[in-house]
């Protein structure tokens, strides 16, 4: 097993105008989008938010192929979804069997569903996907600034994000050296039953704890001696700014909003 | 002599344990830094070494005596952030130290604590990354580098804050050769070019020996305090204390115990070898 194959939080680097957007803009231009696919009602409205992604797909350049390749751990949510739907909804039976009924209303609601989670995980993974993961933390940081007031710790919130992001590929190479001592040693992680293989990872989790403590430990003083002291009086190298762009961006992502939630009262 | 960067008296520390006997670790220790000078410090594991070094910038802060940073008393809490960024402290392992995924992201977050304009962070970086030779390297992921490239990263980001002096607590220890030497340039380059003091800890004989100035800790004192040729001619001394000498000393000092009359202080091949045939002509 190659544990570096293993891609987390996958951004494809890219100079499309979705890649250059304010970070700020696009979480922003999500939520807005998010909300509008829960007001959408019909097959028009869908229609009109799947031209949306569409066009948002193709500006930024990222592959379809890659927004389907999302799509793959949820398949069993999405079939879950349909079935209970579908056989969940009261309306004019088309067939059934035993106890179980098919309703049309339930099928159109399936349907619906499917496409919604779809589109819905498709427009998260496009923000990730032209987004570095830096950018994004930063661009939360800079959204949740107003909850200072309530005392919530966006800064540390945020610290503690990317540095995270920053110990994943460390700490999944450190993962990869310690199974390789434990084979070495006569350890077997990929043979025997479930409970069996979940045991054999004891010996590879203990030392990879005991090592996060360590590095935790080193990197706190390494921060202090760097000055590191909270988020007060910091400033940042690569301040974000709203260009022209993020405005119309976000606007255009508003107006599509309220235009689904009218159409969606006319049952459309 | 300049005015000394730091400065301890009677420095005193043992770590307070809950059975009240607690071990001393640093015992009575008198010792000045000049301002621009190379300063190794060599000891062998649990001779204090390290734990000096953090009075230095005060990440521990002495049981007794004094540490003085350019003037200033470490345990003044009002001046921390003025000693910190005077003394920049390069730890042993790289990857433990690079706060972001980004190469340059990384040495601006040293700045970025300091509050400097976003506009001078951007010059700071540039000239950091360019000083430690990794500047075609500012976009890339710190984990794809390799060890001596971290390290020298790991200089930058304190070389941002624009120190008078840098620390080095083992900064070789985990690297191969290559890196090592990689490292090694560095610290010389930034002593020699930009007056940059420095203090290199170390349990390398070879890197102490490229220093001004070496000093030899055990149990928490210092046993030797000198050129690093005169320190290293004490052989008999080095070894009672757990401490080899350089190579080409040993070998001179093999060659005197055999009643060839070597001079003991070549330290570097080329001076060994440059002994040797004066020897034999």
């Amino acid at each position: 097993m190659a544990l570096k194959d293993i891609t987390l939080g996958q951004f494809f680097p890219g100079s499309s105008p979705i890649h250059r957007l304010d970070p700020r803009a696009k979480i922003v231009g999500l939520v807005v989008y998010i909300v509008a696919l829960f007001l959408a009602k019909w097959f028009v409205t869908y229609a009109v938010l799947f031209a949306a992604l569409a066009v948002v797909v193709k500006v930024s350049t990222v592959k379809v192929k890659a927004l389907l390749k999302g799509l793959k751990p949820v398949i069993f949510l999405l079939v879950f979804t349909a079935v209970l739907n579908a056989f969940y909804t009261p309306g004019t039976p088309i067939f059934s069997f035993w106890i179980f009924t098919v309703t049309y209303e339930g099928l159109l609601h399936a349907f619906f569903m499917v496409v919604r989670i779809m589109m819905l995980i498709s427009c998260t993974f496009l923000l990730t996907y032209t987004t570095s993961p830096l950018a994004l933390t930063d661009a939360l940081e800079s959204l949740l600034s107003p909850l200072k007031k309530l005392h919530v710790p966006v800064h540390e919130l945020s610290m503690i994000m990317s540095i995270a992001l920053r110990f994943i590929p460390t700490l999944i190479e450190e993962t990869d050296k310690i199974m390789s001592a434990q084979r070495a040693r006569g350890a077997d992680f990929d043979n025997g039953s479930l409970i069996q293989r979940a045991r054999a990872l004891i010996p590879l989790l203990v030392p990879l704890f005991i090592s996060a403590f360590r590095r935790a430990d080193e990197l706190a003083t390494a921060m202090e001696c760097r000055c590191y002291h909270g988020g007060e009086g910091r400033t940042r190298m690569n301040q974000l700014h709203f260009r022209p762009g993020d405005v119309v961006f976000i606007v255009g992502a508003v107006i599509l909003a309220v235009v689904i939630g009218v159409m969606g009262r006319f049952g459309l | 002599m300049s005015e000394p960067i730091i400065k301890t008296e009677h420095l005193t520390f043992r770590y307070t344990t809950e059975e009240g006997v607690a071990p001393t670790v640093l015992d009575d220790l008198t010792l000045s830094i000049q301002a621009g000078s190379f300063v190794a410090v060599l000891g062998h594991n649990g001779s204090g070494k390290s734990t000096l070094a953090k009075h230095f910038n005060a990440i521990l802060l002495p049981s007794g005596g004094k540490v003085y940073v350019d003037g200033m008393d470490t345990v003044d809490d009002s001046r921390l952030l003025d000693i910190r960024r005077q003394i920049g402290m390069v730890f042993q392992n790289p990857d433990n130290q690079i706060v972001a995924s980004v190469v340059e992201e990384d040495v601006a977050f040293a700045p970025e604590n300091l509050g400097v304009p976003s506009a001078e962070i951007r010059q700071l970086v540039d000239d950091a990354l360019k000083t430690v030779g990794m500047d075609q390297f500012a976009r890339h992921a710190p984990h794809l580098l390799s060890g001596g490239q971290k390290q020298r990263v790991a200089i930058a980001g304190v070389l941002a804050m624009r120190p008078r002096c840098i620390v080095l607590d083992e900064p070789t220890a985990m690297l191969d050769p290559v890196g090592r030497s990689e490292v090694l340039s560095t610290v010389k380059k930034l002593n020699r070019e930009r007056g940059v003091t420095v203090v290199l800890i170390t349990h390398h004989m070879d890197e102490a020996a490229q220093a001004d100035r070496l000093i030899v800790m055990h149990d928490g004192r210092i046993a030797r305090d000198g050129p690093p040729k005169e320190v290293f001619r004490d052989v008999e001394g080095l070894r009672s204390m757990g401490l080899e000498v350089p190579q080409p000393v040993a070998l001179m000092y093999e060659l005197r115990q055999s009643g060839v009359d070597a001079p003991l202080d070549a330290l570097s091949v080329d001076e060994c070898a440059a002994a040797l045939s004066k020897l034999l002509s």
